[in-house]
């Protein structure tokens, strides 16, 4: 009999939403497979956010406190999930896809000799074995994976698994403790630079993005602003980047960020196959472009075919209007 | 300074992507293959430091024979050595590491660069998994390098900002898009590059622990709704987003 192994994540001693997705989706697999489940926290100050986990089934809960791991160490992190799975028996280890699920779980999955399926947008038990879908060619396709190791590791795409809150539990919450010495260090960061509180196209539930059509970097504040009346984040085509009016990190599309939010408005960008990619997989897409061709239209649910100049102005008011009622 | 570099070669991003005959990969007929767009960035830092700190520059590859075609643009742009592992063999990441571990623990470089993923399989791994296969530190996602004594200083995205990190040498870089603006070959280089060897390995490892089982297509979207063609219908499409798609 196996055992699950959810690696939740925090930041600043708060459990993320990714790590709640994570948690509830680790139990059903657990469920599936009739398999006990642990999960584990890691960080300077986590007992207090621990228990949180009770409300989404979470019985037991290991923790792991050090002052030196309240920022992210990618060798020190990777030494305790590796560790705390091998002692606990753990040979399903579930994690989000985050930037510090994707650093961490390679690492880990080396020590623990596990095969480690990135970024699944699906995730099931079938006749005892899990079996994983995820995208590839940047969401041009999918493939459905096994994992043929004895120890198995999964990493999920955050913002696609929904977090079930169920009849609450009392989590019991287990103190581990790990040797880490100074060489468990050797990569440390130094600094957390935030974005002025952006938040970020891959977290978002709601992203508009805007393209060419905009006509000049000096209209993207109306992008900006449409993403902050719906409290979303604000993205950009590939070809708005490369012409400089936007930062690498803001791109979506193959080669930048992919993002599967509820509902994606594509301002001004045709929809290039890179950019498709990248976003097709929105629940709702709305796209508002003058070319009634665009490719854009081909993946949209909703289009308005007009000057993004003159709509995402009143598209922002209207929302805001009926938002305030 | 021994600079390595690992890199992989992909199906061009304007690639549309038809399923193999097998059901389980792609169809390659008529696909243009490229350097991993992020190994051109790992590869373009190479050069970098290697302008700027001396030393030697070495490219690493796991795959077929036609790999040697983006081992030559590398040649172009400045690297001095590649050597393609070769292998006709599909090969998980796990695998690959392996045998790119094989080759980099003889090597003893100072700074061994990756692209952060290659953009077919997305897997964002095998720089990662060399660094814990070597003992190594490694960063991830680096759009920011800076070398000072035997410490390298990064800055790596994460969502809605970045970090600072330190690290000690030998350490492994997954460069991602705007660590730099890779250079073109010039035609001197491109020329010379054309007679220069490839040094040839065999594999040491060839197991895989990922089985793909089937590849598939998204499904297609029904066609949506056009829901005017001006200002005026804004308040019908924000209607539409509320009653009927119910995501606002």
């Amino acid at each position: 009999m196996g055992k699950v192994l959810v690696f939740v994540e925090s930041r600043d001693n708060k459990i993320k939403n990714s790590g709640f997705e994570a948690a509830s989706t680790a139990l059903r697999i657990a469920n599936e497979l009739g398999n006990e489940i642990e999960a584990l926290l890691i960080g300077s100050e986590v007992l207090k956010v621990a228990g949180e986990l009770g409300a989404y089934g979470i019985k037991k809960a290991f923790i792991i406190e050090d002052g030196r791991l309240e920022k992210y160490s990618t060798t020190a992190y990777s030494k305790i999930l590796s560790e705390v799975s091998k002692q606990n028996g753990a040979d399903i280890i579930i994690l989000s896809a985050t930037a510090m699920g994707k650093d961490v779980s390679p690492r880990a999955s080396a020590k623990l000799d596990a095969g480690l399926a990135v970024d699944c947008t699906d995730i099931r038990a079938e006749n005892g074995n899990i079996i994983a879908t995820r995208p590839v060619y940047a969401g041009k396709a999918f493939i459905d994976v096994k994992i043929n190791s004895p120890v198995k590791m999964f990493s999920l795409r955050p913002n696609v698994f929904k977090p079930a809150k169920v009849n609450g539990v009392n989590t019991e919450v287990e103190k581990l403790s790990i040797d880490l010495s100074d060489s468990d260090f050797s990569v440390q960061v130094k600094e957390v630079v935030v974005s002025d509180e952006k938040l970020d196209v891959t977290e978002a539930d709601i992203v508009v993005s805007g393209g060419r059509g905009l006509k000049g970097p000096e209209n993207y504040y109306l992008v900006e602003e449409l993403a902050k009346v719906l409290g979303g984040a604000a993205g950009a085509s590939r070809a708005i980047v490369d012409a400089g009016w936007r930062p690498h990190s803001d791109q979506v599309g193959q080669t930048g960020k992919t993002v599967s939010p509820s509902l994606y408005i594509a301002v001004g960008i045709s929809g290039a196959i890179q950019h498709l990619a990248g976003m097709s997989s929105s629940k709702c897409i709305v796209a508002i472009n003058k070319d009634k061709d665009a490719p854009i239209f081909q993946v949209a649910d909703y289009g308005i075919v007009g000057d993004a100049l003159e709509i995402v102005p009143a598209l922002a008011e209207e929302f805001k209007k009926v938002l305030s009622n | 300074m021994k600079i390595a570099v690992c890199i992989s070669y992909v199906p061009d991003t304007t690639t549309k992507v038809k399923i193999g005959s097998d059901g389980k990969s792609i169809d390659p007929s008529g696909v243009t293959y490229i350097i991993n767009p992020y190994d051109e960035f790992a590869v373009e830092e190479a050069l970098r430091l290697k302008e700027k700190l001396g030393g030697e520059t070495v490219v690493l590859s796991v795959g077929k024979e036609s790999v040697k075609e983006v081992i030559r643009k590398t040649y172009a742009m400045g690297i001095e050595k590649g050597i393609l592992i070769k292998s006709e063999t599909e090969m998980d990441s796990f695998a690959v590491a392996r045998n790119l571990v094989d080759v980099l623990k003889d090597i003893n470089a100072d700074i061994i660069l990756c692209g952060k993923q290659s953009i077919d399989y997305d897997n964002n791994q095998v720089g990662s998994l060399v660094a814990e296969m070597l003992g190594l530190p490694s960063i991830s996602v680096v759009v920011g390098l800076t070398v000072e004594g035997n410490k390298v200083k990064a800055e790596r995205e994460i969502e809605g900002g970045k970090e600072v990190v330190e690290s000690t040498m030998p350490v492994v870089i997954c460069a991602q898009r705007g660590l730099n603006e890779p250079r073109y070959p010039n035609l001197k280089g491109i020329m010379q590059a054309k007679s220069k060897a490839i040094e040839e390995k065999q594999p040491t490892y060839t197991e895989n622990k990922i089985e793909t089982l089937s590849m598939s297509l998204p499904k297609p979207k029904p066609k949506g709704k056009i829901v005017g063609t001006d200002i005026s219908a804004v308040p019908e499409l924000v209607r539409l987003l509320r009653e009927e798609a119910k995501v606002i």
